[in-house]
């Protein structure tokens, strides 16, 4: 089944503040990713590949072009004109994103930031606590760092937490701008092999790898970008 | 929609036919060229879903608390219609709240919304106890049961962390952190269906900024109601809303998700106030 859908996209930023000068993000994207399929963008620094992911995400708006996508109930939307409202419920229950950064409240524990993906959709405290416990674990997040906050870690396990906080409560569609940028190849091919298994639960995902061939491993499709302009 | 506010305009004067016209983000004015009068809010259009939190934005005199006012009907509109969920006539159909009678805005400002002010005097009588304060609202709410409004005002100076031994105190005995606090209490008490919040964190030093930002962020996402939020602070709309509109001279001049506004915003006055954060 086709999960996602995007016809001849383009983003232009036109900057005000500077002149009203336009600056091409991307031109002319066309891409399909159904259920359980992995599509990876790939190209040189600057050819739009975070800002094509930031568009999918409606973090950025569509100059031009449309952004289908399949629920589960059979209906479409299309994200880049849906309403705010729309979008929230898509980004609550269907589509999730996992960006280069961690971006969390300084003052809860790496375990709740986790375990909060799980309460969101039902799950018991005690029972989403454990699989967080777990999920940390397994991407070697030391237990004593557990009931720290996550921004007082280092880049690499601010990372890790991020991707367990991404894909703990896997959504239907995951965008995954540069997940495993600054961790090692062990701790790479740990969050690939997590990321196998969403693919036979039916997860479709777009990504950013740098890790070529952490890419190779995962891609069913890799979608070559040029540097635009 | 649980908020759902139609061409509202708010006019301080004489309110001439070309005051909505000539004035507005267009014109970079507030102020009516023909006769003189202040537009505060220029034909504003807002919706607001259950749940959501929206922010507002824009600098100062733009209209942000003024139509915040005009929703809590602490000033009137001149013009429009606002409609809040639950609030209906007596056929039964919803009513726009411009043409509410006394009885009826005494029960949309006690029992669906609840305002924090920037400055705890607005919100708090300091003729009464931090106790008595939540009472009033939850009376007013129709609760007149003295155990269980105790109860309730125990309840939420608990959640918001204000010694329940202090239950009695005067709201001048508090710090400005704590009186900031007494008031979110207050205004949680009578379980209100919208919460409206005007600059609730400005004066207030970091730590506790943080602190009551924490405290309103958990207590949306625990009771789920709805939020609108208006700041000049970026920082603290980023943290509590998921949608934000941009104002200027009156006027919503933006609309997005409130990554988009912060990320690719597209008026170029929003584009300038992003970009002007240190």
């Amino acid at each position: 089944m086709i999960r996602l859908e995007v016809k001849n996209l383009n983003k232009t930023f036109k900057v005000h503040t500077q002149g009203s000068i336009e600056v091409k993000g991307f031109e002319n994207i066309n891409l399909t990713v159904k259920q359980g399929e992995f599509l990876s963008l790939f190209g040189p620094s600057g050819a739009g590949k975070s800002s094509i992911l930031k568009t999918l995400f409606r973090t950025y708006t569509t100059t031009q072009g449309n952004i289908i996508f399949h629920r589960d109930n059979g209906s479409k939307v299309d994200i880049s004109t849906a309403c705010e409202s729309d979008i929230l419920q898509l980004r609550k229950h269907e589509i999730g994103y996992v960006s280069q950064f961690l971006q969390i409240l300084p003052r809860i524990s790496a375990v709740d930031v986790v375990a909060e993906q799980l309460i969101c959709k039902g799950e018991s405290e005690e029972i989403s606590k454990n699989k967080a416990k777990e999920m940390l674990d397994y991407l070697s997040i030391r237990e004593e760092l557990f009931d720290l906050s996550p921004l007082t870690f280092s880049g690499g396990e601010q990372q890790r937490v991020n991707i367990a906080k991404g894909i703990i409560a896997p959504k239907s569609l995951l965008l995954l701008d540069e997940p495993t940028a600054s961790l090692d190849k062990t701790n790479t091919m740990k969050v690939v092999e997590k990321l196998k298994i969403l693919k036979t639960q039916g997860v479709a995902m777009v990504g950013i790898f740098h890790d070529l061939e952490a890419m190779e491993s995962i891609s069913d499709h890799i979608y070559k970008l040029e540097r635009v302009g | 929609m649980i908020l759902d506010m139609r061409s509202v305009s708010k006019v301080f004067g004489k309110f001439c036919p070309n005051c909505l016209e000539t004035t507005g983000a267009n014109f970079n004015s507030s102020i009516c060229p023909t006769c003189k009068s202040v537009v505060g809010v220029n034909d504003v259009n807002l919706t607001l879903a259950n749940g959501e939190v929206l922010g507002i934005v824009g600098e100062s005199g733009s209209g942000k608390s003024t139509l915040l006012q005009l929703i809590y009907q602490d000033q009137k509109a001149s013009l429009g219609e606002i409609f809040v969920k639950d609030f209906v006539g007596v056929d039964g159909e919803r009513k726009n709240i411009l043409d509410a009678n006394l009885n009826e805005l005494s029960h949309l400002r006690n029992s669906l919304m609840s305002m924090i002010y920037q400055n705890p005097r607005l919100g708090l009588n300091y003729n009464f106890s931090a106790g008595g304060n939540i009472a009033e609202k939850v009376i007013m709410s129709g609760n007149k049961k003295y155990d269980k409004i105790r109860n309730r005002a125990l309840f939420f100076l608990e959640k918001t962390e204000i010694p329940t031994s202090r239950i009695d105190d005067y709201p001048e005995y508090f710090s400005g952190g704590q009186q900031q606090r007494i008031q979110i209490s207050k205004a949680l008490s009578s379980n209100p269906k919208i919460l409206l919040l005007d600059e609730p964190t400005t004066g207030l030093d970091l730590s506790v900024q943080a602190k009551i930002l924490d405290l309103i962020k958990e207590l949306q996402h625990e009771i789920g109601f709805s939020m609108i939020v208006v700041s000049h602070d970026l920082g603290v709309i980023k943290h509590l809303t998921d949608i934000t509109v941009v104002m200027k001279n009156g006027q919503i001049v933006e609309r997005g998700l409130t990554d988009q506004i912060l990320e690719d915003p597209q008026h170029p006055y929003t584009q300038l106030l992003v970009s002007s954060v240190l």
